[in-house]
């Protein structure tokens, strides 16, 4: 993955196999403690213990096209290499969060990439399920909630092309802002 | 700073014309966007299609995604189904693909032969 909005759309794509209807991301630079923290939250089916133990071993998925399952273990790859780490917390039948904290200023740090795009294309792609997004840097931050859209746009769908166009500025507005106008 | 004001004028502006494609059911493009297709480029190939069909105002076509589709070499892929007509599974994509998908395949329903996953498994 080339940067961390790949490796959270990756993320996200496996709360949307366990049936979550809402999934909220927060994204918190802490810029004073040196400190990047990255945090999902679904209510998808959740796993036992057993699942979540092998979660994070590449040679376990639950797919059947094929035998690996990299998401999870690439994503730690990058949060242990920055001097960082990753908790997974589950309850069957409830959800399932990813807490990931590593250093912000690490040289092995990926980018942000282009974090508009992938909220962008998750509500395009899965119009039934709510999102939240937070992004917090030092005490500026900015929220998304598809719940709060909805509830201006009516009966329109909200993968409605221009919709999704407005999510996507409105995203990139929002992460500017909060960076003090330099992205 | 956008406000969600000007949603409430977005919202005004394509009511009519949600109203009109309740009735109808367009084309469908499905993108694969497992860790393959990730890895490989599937989100600029999806919004390089929501783009083309933005300025090409094509408001009947659907565009989502799939997990994995098991040819993760061949990756990125997608899928387009007509109503009516046979899937078509495009492999390798670029955006450049796309827009050539969009303009010949959903708007004048020729299928681009050469990008599907036929004619590039022959090729290799």
């Amino acid at each position: 993955m080339q940067d961390l909005s790949l490796h959270i759309l990756d993320l996200i794509q496996n709360s949307i196999a366990a049936d979550a209807s809402h999934i909220e991301l927060t994204i918190y630079e802490d810029k004073d403690k040196n400190w990047l923290i990255v945090d999902i939250e679904d209510n998808g089916k959740g796993m036992d213990e057993t699942a979540m133990r092998r979660a994070t071993d590449p040679f376990y998925t639950t797919r059947s096209t094929r035998k690996v399952g990299l998401g999870l273990p690439l994503f730690t790859a990058m949060a242990q290499r920055c001097g960082g780490d990753v908790v997974l917390e589950s309850i069957k039948g409830k959800g399932t969060r990813i807490k990931s904290g590593f250093q912000l200023n690490h040289i092995d740090r990926p980018p942000f990439g282009n974090l508009e795009d992938t909220i962008t294309t998750l509500i395009l792609c899965n119009p039934k399920i709510e999102f939240v997004y937070i992004h917090k840097v030092n005490n500026d931050e900015f929220k998304l909630d598809t719940r709060d859209i909805r509830q201006v746009i009516g009966d329109i769908p909200i993968e409605h092309p221009e919709i999704i166009n407005w999510i996507k500025s409105y995203i990139k507005d929002g992460l500017k802002e909060i960076n003090g106008g330099v992205q | 700073m956008k406000t969600l004001k000007e949603l409430e004028e977005i919202r005004q502006r394509t009511l009519e014309s949600v109203n009109l494609r309740k009735d109808r059911t367009g084309a469908r493009v499905v993108v694969g966007m497992a860790t393959c297709g990730i890895a490989a480029g599937a989100r600029p190939i999806l919004m390089t299609f929501l783009e083309e069909i933005k300025n090409r105002s094509l408001n009947d076509v659907t565009v989502t995604q799939t997990g994995c589709i098991g040819v993760c070499r061949l990756e990125p892929m997608v899928e387009v189904y007509l109503p009516g007509k046979d899937k078509v599974t495009y492999v390798k994509m670029t955006p450049e693909k796309v827009k050539r998908i969009v303009a010949e395949h959903l708007v004048n329903n020729q299928v681009v032969q050469e990008f599907t996953i036929g004619a590039t498994e022959k090729n290799d």
